[in-house]
């Protein structure tokens, strides 16, 4: 028996999930007493493989096969229910990125196993899994019970800690089983250069405040603390922003240590979605904005002279 | 072309939600229903589909009788057809119970194109869309911004972190939702009219050859609890914005340790 970690590699570097995710798995297979091996799928990945056993990994599956330079959905479904099926986990872990949630989805229903989404906590209760998970983007927490093997959890980015140990696992080589397939990738644009949302320690958000798409003070706010900038979904309305920023209910629900509100008043489904911030930090005129009530610390003021004077703090202090 | 939509009724992401008094369920009384937003995206993207290559539209629901509002409003939307599998016995089901028995709704019916919102905004699992089209053995591609059909095949630019990417599949496929793919029409009151008279194709279990216990739920709410409260903490004072710059960036330094 083993808790099985399924990592995530973008060209040739492991996502910060991977290492929650590796991390995570080796807390639950301490706790089921089994050992913890991990995958990693790719095109020429051997060179990273060996970096999963720093996390507790004690066998390495290596996955290498050109089909796989880069990820489709069934490719990868493929693929990886044929080693669960020959390796037999109690338990999965993965992380729950755009692409990870696709993929535990659909191995789920394939493996017709319990599935938990999106965990940001998870422990062992007779040997089966209980997770903790926001639901109603964020405004319950619901502990889900899975019964049946294997089981899936889908850890959310940000939400568990990284753990490295002195160990080093034994790499082995995989079938590559990619079968039938019928999505074909014909390209993707990635700004490299962004964290992206979800897994950034640190976002600037800005919302109907920002009274147009000049974001650029938030822009270098968030360059400075090596964060992203994030919005309400009345900035992503207006075409200030893209949907793809916008943080709350029906955009993205975000876990950074430090959440920074610029003009944001507070509407109860962007309330949901960053309340599990460490800190939240809110800027705003308005000192009756709902905001004030659930951030740590609160600024009134004009943000664009606030923001420009933060990040000039800021600055001396990096230096 | 023949178009599914796979549609859930929630509550409004306004809705103010409490737990009931057995914590594994919220209190659901004074909600309002909606149908999920992302649902909304798929029932626009259908008729779009629809006015483009010709073909029916069939929103498809798993609920109970109140779920006939949000398969109206498809309707008034422009959806021709609407079936509502309603039997008590899909009330535990988790989200993978759900799906088998949308596939099995569906796998009797004709269908070229089937959309999903990415998720439910209720219990957030991103699940159901690609887990039907696991069962029902079709390509699914996820978090569609921009989709276009030629020659039996769809091109899709989908949402991916930090970025887009494009990926190609014959049909029949299955896609999912999000923002960003279109603007949703509200229903017209013709539409509304119309609606009313259109019949509800609703199904149980064992119309659809499924018993209870092939949708036996895997994943089990046992206890629902309400986030930590968030008290506001301090206001930082100053007599500039200088002043309040240098307290607060101070305080995130030296009390909160997160700069």
């Amino acid at each position: 028996m083993s808790v099985l970690v399924i990592t995530e590699q973008r060209d040739g570097a492991f996502r910060k999930v991977s290492y929650e995710a590796l991390s995570e798995g080796k807390r639950v297979a301490d706790a089921l007493g089994v050992s913890l091996t991990a995958v990693v799928l790719g095109d020429g990945v051997e060179g990273i493989a060996a970096e999963a056993g720093k996390y507790g990994a004690e066998k390495i599956l290596v996955a290498d096969a050109p089909e796989l330079r880069e990820y489709t959905v069934d490719a990868c479904t493929n693929v990886l229910a044929a080693i669960i099926e020959k390796e037999g986990p109690a338990a999965i872990i993965m992380g729950a990125s755009v692409q990870g949630k696709e993929l535990a989805a659909r191995l789920a229903a394939r493996l017709n196993a319990g599935l938990a989404m999106d965990c940001i906590d998870l422990r062992v209760d007779g040997g089966d899994l209980i997770a903790t998970r926001p639901i109603y983007g964020g405004k319950v927490l619901a502990e889900v019970a899975l019964s049946g093997a294997p089981q899936i959890a889908a850890i959310r980015p940000n939400a568990m800690t990284v753990t490295e140990t002195a160990a080093a696992g034994v790499i082995e080589t995989a079938d590559v089983a990619v079968g039938e397939t019928r999505i074909r990738f014909i390209e993707k644009t990635v700004d490299t250069g962004k964290a992206d949302l979800t897994e950034a320690d640190v976002i600037v958000s800005g919302g109907r405040g920002m009274g147009g798409e000049d974001f650029s003070a938030l822009e270098e706010m968030a360059g400075l603390l090596d964060g992203a900038v994030g919005a309400s979904r009345s900035a992503v309305d207006e075409g200030w922003r893209p949907h793809a920023d916008q943080v709350g209910q029906t955009g993205k629900v975000v876990s950074p240590s430090l959440y920074i509100a610029c003009g944001i008043s507070g509407a109860i489904q962007h309330l949901a979605g960053m309340s599990s911030s460490r800190v939240i930090v809110a800027v705003n005129k308005d000192a009756d904005a709902p905001i004030f009530a659930k951030a740590d610390y609160g600024v009134v003021g004009d943000l664009f002279e606030l923001v420009p004077a933060i990040t000039e703090e800021v600055r001396k202090i990096k230096g | 072309m023949d178009i599914l939509v796979l549609l859930k009724q929630v509550p409004a992401t306004e809705s103010l939600i409490t737990i009931a008094d057995d914590g594994k369920r919220v209190n659901t009384d004074n909600a309002k229903w909606v149908i999920n937003p992302y649902d909304e995206f798929a029932v626009e993207e259908a008729l779009q589909i629809k006015k483009a290559h010709g073909g029916t539209v069939t929103v498809i629901s798993v609920g109970n009788d109140k779920t006939v509002e949000a398969l109206r409003t498809g309707l008034a939307m422009g959806a021709d057809r609407a079936v509502l599998i309603n039997d008590p016995a899909t009330a535990d089901c988790d989200g993978l119970g759900i799906a088998r028995i949308l596939a099995a709704a569906i796998r009797d019916m004709s269908c070229d194109v089937i959309i999903a919102g990415q998720r439910a905004v209720d219990d957030d699992n991103y699940l159901v869309g690609a887990a039907v089209a696991e069962f029902l053995n079709i390509p699914h591609i996820s978090m569609v911004v921009k989709e276009e059909i030629t020659d039996g095949t769809i091109r899709c630019h989908q949402s991916i972190d930090g970025g887009t990417s494009l990926l190609e599949a014959p049909l029949p496929v299955l896609f999912t939702t999000q923002r960003g793919l279109n603007e949703p029409r509200y229903a017209s009151l013709p539409g509304i009219m119309k609606a009313k008279k259109k019949p509800i194709d609703t199904r149980t279990l064992a119309d659809i050859g499924l018993d209870a216990g092939e949708i036996a739920p895997r994943a089990r709410i046992i206890e629902m609890k309400l986030p930590p409260e968030r008290t506001g903490g301090r206001i930082i004072e100053g007599d500039s914005a200088q002043a309040k710059a240098a307290a607060l960036v101070r305080a995130l330094r030296e009390e909160a340790k997160v700069i």
